[in-house]
């Protein structure tokens, strides 16, 4: 018991390194290098070589920074806020399988209820933005959180709609045993419809776009970031946050951007699974592939109304998933 | 089992720590300089008017209780999606049925202007 405990702290350790330096600290470098290449400028240059510790050195900076709470800010709460978003993109990593070595299964846990439980720290991100928002007692900041709560609800159904196909193929919600099952050639990718007949590619395509779209509208990403939309909001929920606890919320997103792209390459893309390379490269070129999709995303369409992202959302998606929902059970059946 | 959520417990207790860690290294470090005007709330730039904590015509709220609504609805669905290929047929009805029912249900309220933006 006492070993166990010992082993989770430092565990614990480790994660929130791998997500300060890889997600976080990496994340933002690729942002603006990606950000530089599609716009044919540079990007960070001057700070190592091709500007590689231009974010270690903005941190330091961070770091130096004064945190100011404003006067009329609920203070414990404004406190708070930024702390959760970060613990809970951490606690969803838990169930994240990074591939085989040293003859085990690189994962913190595997849970039984992996999948739900995912889903439900995604969920604990919206409450910590929501409450920063209200507690800065600041127009701006309060609009984006209630804009960021309406979107995340609004988008959270056709993500767990979209999660149904892999379940179902599956029959199981923990993420080792999905990918398990994905095991063998390609085409055993629940994206192309795993072991099964070829036309349970159909769900597994759309699935994967339907949830590829609201994990996008979740991790607040362009065309979806209408609760920072800095046009209109100034920086939206974050407005009144200085220093550190503006990178914990970075933090808290880059973990969940990257979360949900190393959760649609478990469920969607067959996890470690593929020739030559060693399955945690694997698992690495592919939540790399999807970070990537992302940001080019975020250089091609241009921000959605807030009417727009509602009606897509219930209109399109929600009716899309039941409709996914049904014909990946019929044709399993 | 239980060591799974033990591992949970750590990592939340943990990683509150890990991440208020930084929070007390600028406590350490960063300088304190007392200014009233620094600590007055954003506004552009102006004196703030009022606080946000006004009344606001908040629209999001029927779609608030539309999505408690389906996600209760998801949340049935999972439990049924890990048993759905032992039970066949019987449970694909079930589904069907459960699906229909609430898909009238949104169809309702999309016909009543409740998925609106006004």
């Amino acid at each position: 018991m006492f070993v166990e405990i010992v082993k989770a702290i430092l565990e614990t350790v480790l994660l929130f390194t791998f997500l300060a330096v890889v997600t976080a600290m990496l994340g933002v470098y690729l942002e603006r290098k990606i950000s530089g290449w599609i716009q044919s400028r540079l990007g960070p240059k001057h700070v190592g070589p091709q500007g590689l510790l231009q974010t270690i050195a903005d941190t330091v900076k961070l770091l130096q920074k004064e945190h100011i709470t404003p006067l009329n800010a609920d203070a414990p709460t404004f406190n708070i806020a930024p702390v959760m978003v970060a613990v809970a993109g951490l606690l969803a990593w838990i169930i994240i399988p990074f591939g085989p070595a040293f003859g085990r299964i690189i994962m913190v846990r595997d849970i039984n209820i992996g999948l739900l439980f995912f889903l439900a720290m995604a969920s604990l991100i919206v409450i910590g933005i929501l409450l920063g928002g209200w507690a800065s007692n600041n127009k701006y900041a309060l609009l984006g959180g209630f804009r960021s709560a309406s979107q995340m609800i609004s988008y959270e159904i056709p993500l767990a709609l979209a999660l149904m196909v892999p379940i179902m193929m599956a029959g199981t919600l923990s993420t080792q045993a999905i990918v398990e099952a994905q095991r063998g050639s390609i085409w055993n990718w629940y994206i192309f419809g795993g072991p099964y007949e070829w036309w349970l590619a159909i769900p597994g395509v759309i699935g994967f776009l339907v949830f590829v779209t609201a994990a996008t509208a979740e991790t607040n990403r362009i065309p979806f970031d209408l609760p920072e939309a800095e046009s209109e909001l100034v920086a939206g929920y974050f407005s009144e946050y200085t220093g550190m606890r503006f990178a914990l919320f970075q933090l808290g997103e880059y973990a969940e951007a990257f979360g949900m792209s190393a959760l649609a390459a478990v469920l969607f893309l067959g996890g470690w699974h593929g020739p030559w390379l060693p399955g945690v490269a694997w698992f690495f070129i592919k939540m790399f592939a999807l970070v990537f999709f992302l940001m080019w995303v975020r250089w091609t369409y241009p921000r959605l109304r807030l009417d727009q992202l509602l009606n897509l959302s219930w209109k399109g998606l929600v009716p899309l998933g039941f409709l996914l929902v049904l014909v990946t059970g019929w044709m399993l059946v | 089992m239980r060591l799974d959520w033990i591992y949970v417990a750590v990592f939340a207790v943990v990683g509150t720590i890990m991440a208020a860690l930084p929070l007390g290294i600028v406590w350490l470090l960063a300088p304190r300089v007392a200014l009233p005007q620094k600590r007055l709330t954003y506004e552009s730039g102006v004196v703030p008017f009022g606080q946000a904590w006004a009344q606001f015509n908040i629209r999001y709220y029927l779609f608030a209780l539309i999505f408690v609504l389906f996600e209760v609805e998801v949340i049935y669905l999972f439990p049924w999606a890990v048993v759905f290929r032992q039970l066949g047929t019987f449970a694909f009805v079930e589904a069907v049925l459960f699906i229909v029912i609430l898909g009238m249900g949104l169809l309702y309220a999309w016909r009543k202007g409740a998925l609106e933006w006004v």
